[in-house]
C-alpha cells in the first residue's frame, strides 16, 4: 500500500518531529519579533496549553486510526506524539510559571491552593511526567508490558483533567464552545475504545483491556 | 437634533480632505529643518518655536475624526505614565457585545451604527431629556485626561480619553433629592452587536455608581481616545471612564442614564455575585475570588520576564477618591 510505505520510510519520523515543532517555533519567532499582539505572555500560555491538547487529541487517534484504515505503521509515531504533548505541557506549564508568577514558587503554590483549574492542570502535569519518563525502550523492558501498559492507561485521565482544567478556565465567561470541540473529540476517541472493548468482551471473555 | 456641520466632529469628510499619515508624521521633520537654517531667518525662529510645541506624549493614530480638547484641570487627571499604544489599545478589548476573546472586538464592532445617537436621561430628576449626541458633545469643554485603566483580569493600560466631567451632565438635569444611585444602560442591539444574546450575561449590560461617586470630577462621559472621536470597540460614540474602578464598571455605548433610588442591578454582579461587587474599586488587598489582585501587567510595556508592577490602591487616586469611601469596610464592599 502507497500510504503505508510512505509511512515507513526512513525520513518518516524525522519529518513528523520537524512538523510537530513548527508551533513552537511559530511561537518563538512570534516572541522575539513581537507579533503575539498585545499580551504577549498570556498569547504564550494559552497557545502551549491548546497545543498540548491539540497533541493529546493525535496521539489518542493514532490506535483508533490504525485499526479502522488497517494501517498499522501508524503505530510508529504514537510514542514521538505522546512525548509532544508532554514537550507542550512542560511549555505551558513554564510559560505560567515564568510569564504569570515570574517562577516565584511561594506565589505558584498559593496560586495552585487558590485557583481550581490551576490544580487540575498541574495535576494533568504531574500524570504525565511518569508516563514522558518510562517512554523508552528499557523503561518498558523493566517495567514488563502489562505494568507499562496499564501505567500508560494514566492518559484517559489526563484527557478527562485537561478537558476539566480548560473547562474552568472558561468558565469566567461562559465560553464553552471551543471546550466543546475538544471534549468530543476526546470523548469520540475513548468513546471508540470503550465500544471496541465491549464487543471484544462480547467475543471472547478472556481478552480485556483499552488499548 | 440640530443640523450636523464639520465641527461636530462626527461627520468623517470625504477620504480625500484627511492628511495622509506619511504627510502628517514628516510635518515636524519638516519644520525641524526648516528650523535648522534651511529657511530665512524669520522663518527659522518661528518654525523652531513649533517644533518644540510638540508635547503630546502620543502620536495622533490618524485613524478617526480628530476631537479637538483642551488640557484638565482636574486633579490626577493627567498621569505622566507613558500613554499605551493606541494598535494595543484599540485591539486588545473586552465588550462582550462583540465576543469574549479580547481581538472580537476590533473584528466585529465595525457593524455598530453611531449615527444617529441619542442618550436618554430618566428617572429622579428634574429635567429628564433625550440628548443629541452632538448636543451632548457640545454640553461642556472637551478635556483631554490620561488616565490609567486596570482590568479586573489583571491587566492595564494609559489611556488619553477625551471628555468631560459627568457631573456636567448631570448639575444639568437636576437630580432630585432620592436619587441616590446612577444607572447606565449600554446599547443592546442584536442586529448589530452579533454577540447580544449569548448567554454569558443579561443585556442591556448594566452598570452603576453612587451618586458622590458619579459626580466626583475624575469620573468621565467620554467622547474620544488619542485625540480622535472613539473607535467602535472602545465604546463609540459615548462612554464612561472610571478610573478608580476594574474597567468593566466603565459602561460603553451608553444609551441611557438614569437616576434611581436603589442600587442598580448590574451586569457582572448579577452574573457572578460572589466575584464582582457593585462597588469594584480597584484594590490590591482584596482578591478576585479566583485570582489575586495584587499585581497586573501592564500592556504594552512590562517585558515577558519581568516582575508584574503592584497595583496601587483604588488604582493610584486614593488622593482624590478615598474620602468616597472613608469608614466602609472595602473587603465586605468589594
Amino acid at each position: 500500500m502507497q500510504a503505508s510505505r510512505a509511512l515507513l520510510h526512513p525520513a518518516a519520523k524525522p519529518v513528523l518531529f520537524v512538523v510537530a515543532l513548527l508551533p513552537f517555533a511559530w511561537l518563538l519567532v512570534g516572541a522575539l519579533t513581537n507579533q503575539l499582539g498585545a499580551n504577549p505572555a498570556e498569547h504564550l500560555i494559552r497557545a502551549t496549553g491548546d497545543w498540548t491538547l491539540r497533541f493529546l487529541c493525535l496521539v489518542l487517534a493514532v490506535t483508533p486510526l490504525r485499526v479502522i484504515s488497517r494501517t498499522p505503521a501508524l503505530a510508529r509515531f504514537r510514542r514521538m506524539l505522546g512525548l509532544f504533548v508532554y514537550f507542550y505541557a512542560v511549555l505551558h506549564l513554564l510559560s505560567y510559571s515564568g510569564f504569570d508568577m515570574a517562577f516565584d514558587l511561594a506565589d505558584i503554590a498559593t496560586d495552585i491552593a487558590k485557583r481550581p483549574f490551576i490544580l487540575v492542570g498541574f495535576l494533568v502535569f504531574l500524570l504525565l511526567t511518569p508516563l514522558a519518563a518510562t517512554s523508552f525502550n528499557r523503561a518498558i523492558r523493566a517495567l514488563g508490558a502489562a505494568r507499562w501498559k496499564l501505567l500508560h492507561k494514566a492518559v484517559f485521565g489526563v484527557a478527562a483533567l485537561a478537558i476539566l482544567h480548560f473547562f474552568w478556565m472558561r468558565a469566567g465567561k461562559h465560553d464553552f464552545a471551543e471546550v466543546a470541540v475538544y471534549a468530543v473529540i476526546l470523548g469520540g476517541l475513548l468513546g471508540w475504545r470503550l465500544s471496541r472493548l465491549m464487543n471484544k468482551r462480547d467475543a471472547n471473555p478472556a481478552s480485556f483491556g483499552l488499548r | 437634533m440640530l443640523i450636523k456641520s464639520s465641527a461636530s466632529g462626527f461627520i468623517h469628510p470625504v477620504s480625500s480632505e484627511i492628511t495622509a499619515r506619511p504627510v502628517y508624521e514628516d510635518r515636524r521633520a519638516m519644520l525641524r529643518l526648516l528650523a535648522g537654517g534651511a529657511a530665512g531667518a524669520t522663518l527659522a525662529s518661528w518654525a523652531a518655536r513649533d517644533a518644540l510645541a510638540q508635547s503630546s506624549p502620543y502620536p495622533r493614530p490618524g485613524k478617526l475624526a480628530v476631537l479637538n480638547a483642551g488640557k484638565s484641570g482636574v486633579a490626577g487627571a493627567m498621569t505622566m505614565e507613558k500613554v499605551t499604544d493606541y494598535k494595543d489599545a484599540s485591539t486588545y478589548n473586552n465588550f462582550y457585545e462583540f465576543g469574549t476573546d479580547k481581538s472580537d472586538p476590533a473584528k466585529n464592532a465595525h457593524t455598530l451604527k453611531t449615527t444617529p445617537w441619542t442618550v436618554e436621561i430618566e428617572g429622579l430628576v428634574k429635567k429628564p431629556a433625550r440628548y443629541a449626541l452632538e448636543d451632548l458633545l457640545k454640553l461642556s469643554t472637551q478635556e483631554e485626561r490620561i488616565y490609567r485603566l486596570r482590568c479586573v483580569e489583571g491587566w492595564s493600560m494609559v489611556i488619553p480619553w477625551v471628555g468631560y466631567s459627568l457631573s456636567e451632565l448631570i448639575k444639568r438635569v437636576e437630580p432630585l433629592g432620592n436619587a441616590k444611585y446612577v444607572e447606565f444602560v449600554t446599547q443592546a442591539d442584536p442586529k448589530t452587536m452579533p454577540f447580544v444574546g449569548s448567554r454569558v450575561l443579561d443585556w442591556p449590560y448594566v452598570e452603576g455608581l453612587r451618586m458622590d461617586e458619579a459626580m466626583h470630577p475624575l469620573t468621565l462621559l467620554s467622547f474620544g481616545m488619542y485625540g480622535e472621536v472613539l473607535p467602535r470597540q472602545n465604546g463609540a460614540p459615548v462612554r464612561l471612564v472610571v478610573p478608580w474602578k476594574y474597567g468593566f464598571k466603565s459602561g460603553k455605548s451608553l444609551v441611557k442614564i438614569r437616576f434611581v433610588e436603589k442600587e442598580p442591578h448590574t451586569a457582572w454582579n448579577k452574573a457572578a455575585m460572589q466575584e464582582y461587587g457593585f462597588y469594584s474599586n480597584v484594590n490590591p488587598n482584596v482578591d478576585h475570588p479566583r485570582w489575586s489582585q495584587a499585581t497586573e501587567r501592564r500592556i504594552g510595556e512590562d517585558g515577558l520576564f519581568a516582575k508584574k508592577r503592584k497595583t496601587l490602591m483604588f488604582n493610584g487616586y486614593e488622593a482624590q477618591v478615598g474620602q468616597l469611601y472613608a469608614g466602609m469596610d472595602l473587603k465586605k464592599n468589594f
